[in-house]
């Protein structure tokens, strides 16, 4: 659902980021800074800390060093989406019920003609009632892109984008992003595919 | 508040479909229960005697069951982040899914609990007791157990560790617990006092738990 409404000013700063696994460190010195119409692709070798990376970001990991900071208008909470590997769909719920669960946390439209248009958009409207343990691993990437769809967030987090999806799934995507980026939104993907829309700027970690 | 009456609902919908543990939970009470006579053999009055206690330990066991699952298939399929990057606070999550544990886990075994204490011989008084007692104390089971969930969620065979961690933790609340039935059923002895510590430990371990939870879970992720 592409929304006429832009997104407040939309900035995540990273200034000097560490991060440590296990005792070993991933990285170190990592900073960026990333605006709203803004895509920011980290690319690097697998094993690198892009999944790290996002991670912190994300709040998920405590940085052995540095800070994030993100702001988006006043709002306080609820300015990122994240996608990664781990889908958050419960096999025994039919799609329609697990992302109307997201729907609800992440502060999003929950009804079924929402969630319904959300998949219309990526392709998997008729699977809206199947249990999520039918999908196939490209239905499951869709599914949460709808769920990206349903609730309106300045900044996304991508891990491997790209990965399982289709030429379609991909053009989906390359479509999405656009639509975020002109409402002002902000995108930091971490990928070692092309992106389906050219990245503002690319980073390397080694 | 609607994340959280969500969460409580996936919880208790999830625990009655296919695998969700809820109906295998009280059939291992009722198979738990129903063992004692057999073991303590035809002596009626050995039976009333211990019967309050034999349903509580059994509310107790079966409540230890579903654990594993509790926090670890969120942790598994990265619900757990995607909970973490909304903003909701974990302690608001890790309430709502004892809440919803309790629900589909707790509240049919404890109303189960007065037909099973009829082969245990126990008196229409007794029976009120016991589940009385079960109703007030079983949700603090329920909320110690989402602690021990939430420590072993990322580990493999976490179910044992956590029932291991949660049952010294449990002690009080049974001691209280079968105190109050006895308190009940036996005249000197009192009710009134251990059911209110038992309420208390209810509402204790309601405001502790989430927290502590919480706290293991983000440990968990880090």
């Amino acid at each position: 659902m592409p929304s006429q409404d832009f997104f407040p000013a939309v900035h995540v700063a990273a200034e000097a980021l560490a991060c440590e696994r296990g005792g070993r460190p991933i990285f170190h010195g990592v900073s960026f800074e990333l605006s709203g119409g803004e895509v920011l692709a980290i690319v690097g070798p697998n094993g690198a800390g892009k999944s790290s990376l996002l991670r912190v970001v994300a709040g998920l990991l405590h940085p052995a060093g540095g800070q994030v900071r993100i702001s988006a208008g006043d709002a306080e909470e609820g300015k990122l989406h994240f996608l990664a590997y781990g889908d958050g769909l419960r096999s025994v719920f039919t799609v329609e019920e697990n992302l109307k669960l997201w729907s609800k946390l992440y502060g999003g439209a929950a009804d079924a003609g929402s969630i319904h248009d959300a998949l219309e958009e990526v392709g998997l409207a008729h699977a809206m009632h199947l249990a999520a343990r039918a999908l196939s691993t490209g239905q499951r990437r869709r599914a949460g892109l709808a769920r990206l769809l349903l609730s309106r967030r300045p900044v996304w987090l991508l891990d491997e984008p790209t990965s399982g999806l289709d030429k379609d799934g991909e053009a989906i995507l390359g479509a999405m992003m656009s639509a975020h980026l002109a409402a002002g939104g902000a995108i930091l993907a971490a990928t070692h595919l092309a992106l389906p829309v050219p990245p503002t700027r690319t980073m390397e970690l080694i | 508040m609607s994340a959280f009456s969500a969460i409580v609902g996936q919880t208790v919908s999830a625990s009655f479909r296919a695998g969700g543990g809820a109906l295998t939970g009280l059939l291992f009470f009722l198979t738990v229960v129903s063992v004692f006579p057999f073991g303590v053999g035809p002596d009626l009055n050995l039976l009333s005697r211990i019967g309050p206690a034999v349903l509580w330990i059994g509310v107790l066991l079966s409540l230890l069951l579903g654990l594993d699952r509790l926090f670890g298939q969120d942790r598994e399929d990265g619900a757990l982040e995607l909970i973490m990057v909304s903003g909701e606070p974990m302690a608001v999550y890790v309430f709502a899914r004892a809440c919803g544990y309790w629900l589909a886990h707790g509240l049919p075994i404890v109303l189960a609990a007065p037909v099973l204490g009829l082969i245990l011989n126990l008196t229409p008084l007794a029976l009120g007791a016991v589940t009385l007692t079960l109703l007030a104390g079983s949700p603090a089971l329920a909320m110690i157990g989402a602690v021990g969930g939430a420590l072993t969620a990322g580990l493999a065979r976490g179910g044992m560790l956590a029932a291991i961690l949660v049952l010294p933790l449990s002690v009080p609340v049974l001691i209280f617990g079968v105190a109050a039935v006895n308190g009940a059923l036996a005249d000197p002895d009192p009710f009134l006092a251990p059911f209110l510590i038992l309420t208390a430990f209810t509402l204790f371990s309601s405001v502790l738990a989430p927290i502590a939870g919480a706290a293991a879970l983000r440990l968990g992720l880090d």
